[in-house]
């Protein structure tokens, strides 16, 4: 097991334990992921060592670049592809040994638009229930409920090759939705669509969860959504997790906020006298300005000013930057996430193009 | 609003559920767009009307210029000859007869050759990788190819089987029995002709290799048959190529149940064999898809 991952799981195991001492229920856990490895034609890794684990009912985050190994473990865990070597026991199967099992209990909205364009929004949630043997009578109520729920009962009798690109999102989350799962893959739920939609469609995925009591596992290369939306993010690049934990602590694990200060004095050094103030961590000259790191920015600006002024400098400027997701991602890939967006959405854009060749 | 319970038990998950919603899946893309079902027809339709009417070959005989200096012979005669070379060459009369009967395997073969080309769609598209993560037997996914393109290709035979009465096919020797075999063996052909083609497709993401591939057997498979002309009048390094191709024991069996024509070989032998070469590309087939579906 590698150290971080290790690190990971002995935090997680330390919670759960918590949890079962206190006869607590609510963390159980639901997806649990040892070594698990996808090597493609003997050479290429795409997933290379990968554990952690996902208590019951929160909403877990893949983030990562092209290629990262997202999807692949996404595959790997909805049975699609065997793993190399490792497994994982989701929902208390065994992907490898018991894989029907798992099928029977998962829900997967998969990256493509996967829903058959000469059908009607309500054949293809019908086409879905039949795939988990659902009987029709309880199939049919279930189909209009879920139409009703995503906001498509009007177009739901019109071919989906009339849908819009968020109507067509709906439809896959319906879709996924209609066998029950107590656990549910998103892969890229909002890949190629316009800010408006997204937001909506997140909405429509909140709703949801708390509507039939899931666990949602996703992967997502927008980093606002992956922020603002996942209880625990877990940064993935070259098929290794480099990082995980909740928003807010991978953003403290950068060493806090980082306040730029200018100040007139500009030949004495300073920075012994700022990383005497409380919470500083780091200081760094640049010119006339310093670029100070420290754990609760809000506490520690004025102290520095206050510092500063009490030995007779004076301050001519000040900035508090609070650290975002994106930082957190460049600090861990070593790269930013924007120049990939475009990429991938020019990639799906692609890809439908090619859907509409076909049709 | 009401949460039925958590246990899904009550699912009828069996070896075979999903089939018919899959076939059926298949199945609209092609009765609901009559465009498509049209297209697919008129290919059929045009050899049918220009191959199998323009090829007169009956008129090589009975034309007004043949005559041999010197010896004046009656067209009484000249007919009678005529009509003993068409049916010593052809079993049949005519050869539009000869011919709209082989365009039934044709158009069989056809069907099934597409249903290859939709297995690699739906890998392309991500509809393959939602199937595998449902409970649906892993069989049941090539078999729901197979079964769609049967039904396609029966019913597209029957529609070229009636043009073709409609365009004068010689029907004194039709009987609803033979009939009944005639559409019998092209079941058994197409089951097998598409087990074979979806296998061929069952790891390919690109539907150009596809597309070569069908191209590459589309004209070989048939004119290396007796669809299109008698195979004894064939060079003898192509019989052997004949006598294992399933279109020609298929198209042996209507021309004999259809046209009473000689074949060649017994009826109980064409069946035989097409049975054999339907159970052994299906099984091949299902479990070729059992094994490699999954990377």
């Amino acid at each position: 097991m590698t150290q971080l991952s290790a690190r990971f799981v002995d935090d997680d195991a330390a919670t759960a334990k918590e949890g079962a001492e206190s006869g607590m229920t609510s963390t159980k856990t639901i997806v649990s992921v040892r070594n698990l490895s996808k090597i493609f034609n003997s050479t290429v890794k795409a997933v290379d060592d990968v554990s952690f684990e996902i208590p019951e009912g929160e909403v877990f985050g893949f983030l990562g670049p092209n290629g990262a190994g997202k999807s692949t473990t996404i595959h790997m865990l909805t049975t699609v592809l065997k793993p190399t070597y490792g497994t994982a026991v989701v929902c208390g199967h065994d992907i490898v040994k018991d894989a029907g099992a798992v099928r029977r209990v998962i829900g997967v909205v998969p990256q493509e638009y996967t829903a058959d364009e000469d059908l009607t929004g309500y054949e293809n949630i019908m086409l879905c229930a039949d795939f988990y043997g659902i009987p029709r009578d309880i199939s049919k109520p279930r189909a209009e409920e879920l139409l009703d729920l995503v906001g498509l009962k009007d177009a739901a009798r019109r071919k989906v090759e009339t849908y819009s690109g968020g109507m067509r999102r709906r439809l896959e989350l319906a879709c996924g939705l209609v066998s029950r799962p107590r656990l549910l893959f998103l892969d890229e739920p909002t890949l190629g669509l316009d800010v408006q939609t997204r937001i909506a469609i997140w909405e429509y995925i909140k709703k949801l969860k708390v509507e039939y009591q899931m666990t949602l596992f996703m992967t997502t290369h927008y980093l606002e959504e992956a922020d603002s939306i996942c209880d625990r993010i877990a940064i993935i690049d070259h098929g290794r997790i480099l990082k995980i934990g909740s928003p807010s602590e991978l953003k403290a694990s950068l060493g806090g906020d980082v306040i730029q200060i200018g100040v007139e004095e500009t030949e004495t050094d300073l920075t012994p006298l700022i990383f005497k103030v409380n919470h500083v961590k780091t200081v760094s000259k640049s010119g006339s300005s310093y670029r100070v790191k420290a754990e609760l920015g809000e506490e520690a600006a004025p102290a520095i000013i206050e510092m500063l002024r009490s030995n007779g400098y004076h301050v001519s400027r000040l900035s508090l930057t609070k650290p975002t997701m994106d930082e957190v991602y460049l600090e861990y890939t070593g790269r930013s996430l924007r120049e990939e967006q475009s990429d991938e959405e020019r990639m799906f854009a692609l890809r439908r193009t090619m859907k509409r060749a076909r049709a | 609003m009401a949460r039925s319970s958590k246990g899904n038990s009550h699912l009828n998950t069996g070896m075979t559920h999903g089939l018919w919603s899959l076939t059926n899946r298949e199945l609209k893309k092609w009765y609901k767009a009559p465009f498509i079902l049209l297209m697919s027809l008129v290919q059929p339709i045009i050899w049918l009307a220009l191959f199998g009417k323009a090829m007169n070959f009956g008129a090589l005989f009975s034309g007004s210029s043949f005559n041999i200096p010197g010896l004046n012979i009656p067209k009484e005669v000249l007919n009678s000859i005529s009509q003993q070379i068409m049916e010593s060459t052809f079993g049949t009369r005519d050869y539009f007869s000869f011919l709209a009967v082989g365009m039934l395997s044709f158009i069989a073969l056809f069907t099934a050759m597409f249903s290859g080309m939709s297995i690699v769609w739906d890998r392309r598209l991500g509809f393959l990788s939602k199937l595998l993560s449902t409970p649906l037997a892993r069989g049941v996914i090539p078999m729901a190819k197979v079964f769609s393109s049967v039904i396609r290709g029966l019913a597209q035979s029957g529609i070229v089987f009636l043009i073709a009465v409609l365009l004068g096919l010689d029907l004194s020797h039709i009987t609803f029995l033979g009939v009944l075999g005639t559409f019998a063996a092209l079941f058994l052909m197409i089951l097998g002709l598409s087990s074979l083609f979806i296998m061929l497709a069952i790891r390919s993401t690109s539907w150009e290799s596809q597309m070569a591939i069908m191209n590459l057997l589309n004209l070989p498979l048939l004119f290396a048959s007796n669809a299109l002309f008698p195979a004894k009048f064939m060079p003898s390094w192509l019989q052997p190529v004949v006598s294992v191709n399933p279109i020609s024991y298929a198209t042996d069996i209507a021309r004999q149940l259809l046209l009473g024509s000689p074949g060649m070989a017994s009826l109980a032998f064409d069946f035989a064999y097409l049975v054999a070469f339907a159970a052994l590309l299906c099984t091949l087939g299902t479990y070729m898809s059992w094994r490699f579906l999954t990377k």
